[in-house]
């Protein structure tokens, strides 16, 4: 870890009071001069899949092979997720505040000479405006990010995670000082439930009502009372929780914390899917570093007040993100969810109240209490206060973590924010809140944004992963694959969710294939309402929601599977051909050389043919083409 | 006692009871599968659907494990009660075409074909878990449990192999709702530890 400051020694390295921790911010400010130089290298996953630590390995060559002096070199920072994935590796430059994307080890040596030593912007790795191409320098004037309101993600892409002291410096940790010096338990909860905070996992239950309602639990039943962090992110394309917990885990932390002492607790829990390794280390250096503080731990800032906390990991069990699962998890048994007709907060782990959060809802705890109920409130809408942090993916020019006030309309993120569709055509549809969630169609595209409008319109909030769709895809596809998806992560417990799966699978399976008939379909709802209505937990009862929608609002693109046996959007393998046109093939013969199934002939600079008895509707050939010569019908 | 209704018909509960248990108190039919008197209710077969109906307000839980309360309003035959009675036990006809158990019980409530292709003609067993759960809640041993999850779900001994945890007590035998587990018994014994023709001289 960073030395804060050469005034603090390894012995009284641990904070005794609140103000301590002020005086501890202090000195590490003092100590460090804004205006020196310094790269800044994102190493959420997104960028590091691209390569960014291996461009952050080139820099630290070239500044040492550049003979700076020691005193005036840069220092290089490698920060969480800084949102823009599909830019990734993304590098910054301060005190300019340059912004540089798609960064390749061999464009190091260029940034440390002309950026970093005559302090020229290098055009080439600028960010461009579509519509112009004229170039951006900095990250404020990107509008995916100036668009954005970036309250909880505030700190993440510009600390290092792995580093308290630069959370510190960045306020980390005042909320928890402010709340044992000035405030009672009570009001901490008080404030909560003020600021109209509602989970950020799916339901959107009132946070502050769930702490309350924990709190009339313990007076009831008495200690202890357990707080937990749902870390158990699984939503196909949801990486809101993961870049929280990579890039400022600190702040999940302090959250917890604060409602440990809210609620009373002595005991928390985090409880983070295996697949975040990341995360995992980043939330174990983080509360080393914390206990090292007496941040956590016994008696913390010499309050009287203690806390332990664990990190539990998931063994790869989707279900096990629903409460009860969860609970069974953590107790060693197997994660199939119980019946849950007591709530959590009054029979959770172990038996005992417990207060489970999402990472997202735990983020925003430090928020609130630092800068007010009233100011959290004025964020968002009536009812959706705050803001939400949105995954995009799919098909939009802008793959990454967007955060938003609550209630924007759904354009202003997929089509302003995230660019729109990389052909420029409209969306087709947006699936939010993952396989429990629903596809709102392009004409809702000015729905608003918030818990209430989404579930009226027969989608969720949910976790916040917005996946995008345009002409290319298949509404019964879209079903098949999440219902595949679901009916592989049932835990198989109640009948509705293992056996109603499976058949409204096997269902689409036949439409796919063109078979069935409109009667299906009726049936098909009918079956989709039972395992809403009779399965157990939040898995199987969400589950029918990307069908429900997908026939409430394309029920056209269904019939024209059956009674037609055509898919419009040519996607169902069964149901479509490939053809070359003869009037756009060059004869490059590229397509026959990738063919798989060599079932593609022609001679050289001459149309090609495709034998349709032996293509496999692989669409390689589509995909090689660049004459775009190749057409599904 | 508690006060509430169930369809119309004003009932009293003991403190404890669930809506079950007061149904089958006053001889309100409801079906069930995975419930027996002897192991705690695990709400999974999902047959005991009801509604609880306040104004426009209604929600379906499972009467097996749902407590009572006073005033609320229990409906056990309204559509949506049925809708998914009717087709779990279509379901059910074709996960386990051999059991006549269940295809009586069907039948008494209307269900007497599936239009689902039938996998494995010979299966009986649905999983309602209640084996494991007699042998884990009264004999107190767990030789057996589900294992796996979703559609791969099965009953079995620990990895799949014959235990001589198991004392051949026959309670899941006994227990189980449609004869299926007979069928594995054998594959969940392992060999007896002492041979009866040890014992002969």
């Amino acid at each position: 870890m960073a030395n804060p400051g050469t005034a603090f020694k390894k012995e009284d390295w641990r904070l005794k009071s609140p103000e301590d921790l002020t005086a501890l911010r202090n000195q590490i400010l003092a100590s460090r001069d804004p205006d020196r130089p310094e790269i800044i290298v994102c190493h959420g996953s997104g960028c590091m899949a691209n390569g960014s630590p291996k461009v952050t390995d080139a820099l630290r060559e070239a500044l040492s092979e550049a003979g700076i002096d020691a005193r005036v070199r840069p220092g290089i920072k490698t920060t969480g997720c800084q949102g823009f994935c599909s830019r990734g590796p993304l590098v910054l430059i301060r005190p300019q505040g340059l912004f540089y994307q798609q960064v390749k080890p061999k464009d190091v040596k260029e940034i440390v000479e002309r950026s970093i030593m005559a302090g020229e912007p290098i055009e080439r790795l600028l960010y461009k405006l579509p519509d112009t191409g004229e170039p951006v320098f900095t990250e404020q004037e990107i509008p995916f990010y100036k668009l954005q309101e970036r309250v909880v993600l505030h700190n993440i892409g510009k600390i290092d995670p792995t580093d308290i002291t630069d959370t510190i410096a960045a306020g980390g940790y005042q909320a928890l000082a402010k709340a044992i010096a000035t405030m009672t338990p009570e009001q901490v909860v008080g404030e909560v439930e003020k600021s109209g905070l509602r989970g950020r996992g799916g339901a959107g239950f009132p946070t502050g009502r769930k702490w309350r309602s924990a709190l009339n639990a313990v007076a009831k039943k008495g200690r202890p009372v357990y707080v937990v962090v749902n870390g158990d992110e699984g939503d196909p394309g949801a990486f809101m929780d993961r870049t929280i917990m990579e890039g400022d885990p600190h702040a999940v932390l302090e959250g917890l914390i604060l409602g440990a002492y809210a609620l009373g607790a002595s005991q928390g829990y985090l409880y983070v899917r295996a697949e975040y390794p990341l995360a995992i280390k980043h939330l174990e250096i983080a509360m080393s570093q914390a206990r090292e503080l007496g941040l956590l731990g016994e008696n913390i800032l010499n309050s009287g007040f203690s806390l332990e906390v664990q990190i539990n990991r998931g063994a790869g069990a989707f279900v096990c993100g629903e409460s009860t699962a969860l609970f069974t998890s953590i107790e060693g048994k197997p994660g199939n969810p119980r019946p849950k007709y007591v709530r959590s907060v009054e029979e959770g782990l172990w038996g005992r109240p417990t207060v489970l959060n999402n990472v997202e809802t735990w983020a925003n705890i430090p928020l609130i209490i630092s800068k007010g109920a009233d100011w959290y409130a004025g964020l968002g809408v009536p009812h959706s206060t705050g803001t939400k942090v949105f995954s995009l993916v799919g098909k939009v020019n802008n793959v990454g973590l967007v955060e938003v006030p609550m209630g924007v309309p759904m354009s202003r993120i997929v089509e302003e924010i995230g660019g729109g569709v990389p052909n420029g055509s409209p969306f087709k549809a947006v699936q939010t809140g993952g396989p429990s969630g629903g596809c709102i169609p392009y004409h809702l595209k000015d729905t608003p944004v918030d818990f209430d409008s989404l579930t009226k319109a027969g989608s969720m909030m949910g976790s916040g992963a917005m996946i995008v769709m345009d002409d290319g895809d298949c509404v019964v596809d879209v079903g098949r694959y999440f219902l595949r998806f679901l009916e592989e992560e049932s835990c198989g417990k109640c009948l509705p969710c293992r056996l109603g799966l499976t058949r409204m699978r096997e269902i689409l399976d036949n439409f796919s294939r063109g078979q069935g008939n409109e009667k299906d379909i009726d049936d098909l709802i009918s079956l989709a309402q039972a395992v809403q209505d009779g399965a157990l937990c939040a898995l199987g009862s969400s589950a029918p929601n990307p069908v429900l929608t997908t026939i409430r609002y394309f029920k056209e693109e269904y019939i024209a599977h059956v009674r037609d046996h055509h898919c419009p959007a040519g996607v169902c393998k069964e149901l479509i051909t490939y053809a070359i046109d003869p009037e756009l093939c060059t004869g490059c013969t590229n397509c026959a050389r990738q063919c798989p199934n060599n079932c593609i002939s022609g001679e050289k600079k001459k149309p090609h043919v495709i034998d349709s008895n032996l293509c496999i509707r692989c669409g390689i050939c589509k995909e090689t083409c660049k004459f775009d010569a190749v057409k599904v019908s | 006692m508690i006060e509430f209704n169930i369809n119309d018909r004003k009932v009293e509960a003991r403190p404890g009871w669930t809506l079950l248990d007061t149904a089958r108190h006053y001889g309100v039919d409801i079906p069930t599968l995975c419930y027996h008197e002897s192991v705690a209710p695990s709400g999974a077969c999902r047959l005991c659907m009801v509604e609880l109906k306040d104004g426009d307000w209604s929600k379906l839980v499972a009467s097996c494990i749902y407590p009572v309360q006073d005033g609320i309003n229990v409906y056990t035959e309204t559509e949506r009660v049925q809708n998914v009675r009717r087709w779990i036990f279509e379901m059910l006809l074709s996960t386990c075409p051999a059991s006549q158990e269940i295809r009586k019980m069907a039948a008494r409530y209307g269900v007497k074909s599936t239009r689902f292709p039938i996998n494995d003609p010979d299966q009986t067993c649905m999983v309602c878990g209640l084996c494991s759960r007699v042998c884990e809640e009264v004999v107190g041993l767990s030789a057996i449990s589900t294992v796996d999850r979703g559609v791969h779900k099965k009953v079995s001994s620990p990895f799949l192999r014959p235990t001589d945890i198991c004392v051949a007590c026959g309670s899941c035998v006994s227990i189980c709702p449609t004869g299926a587990m007979q069928a594995i018994f054998d594959s969940v014994r392992g060999e007896p530890a002492m041979q009866l023709t040890q014992l002969t001289p």
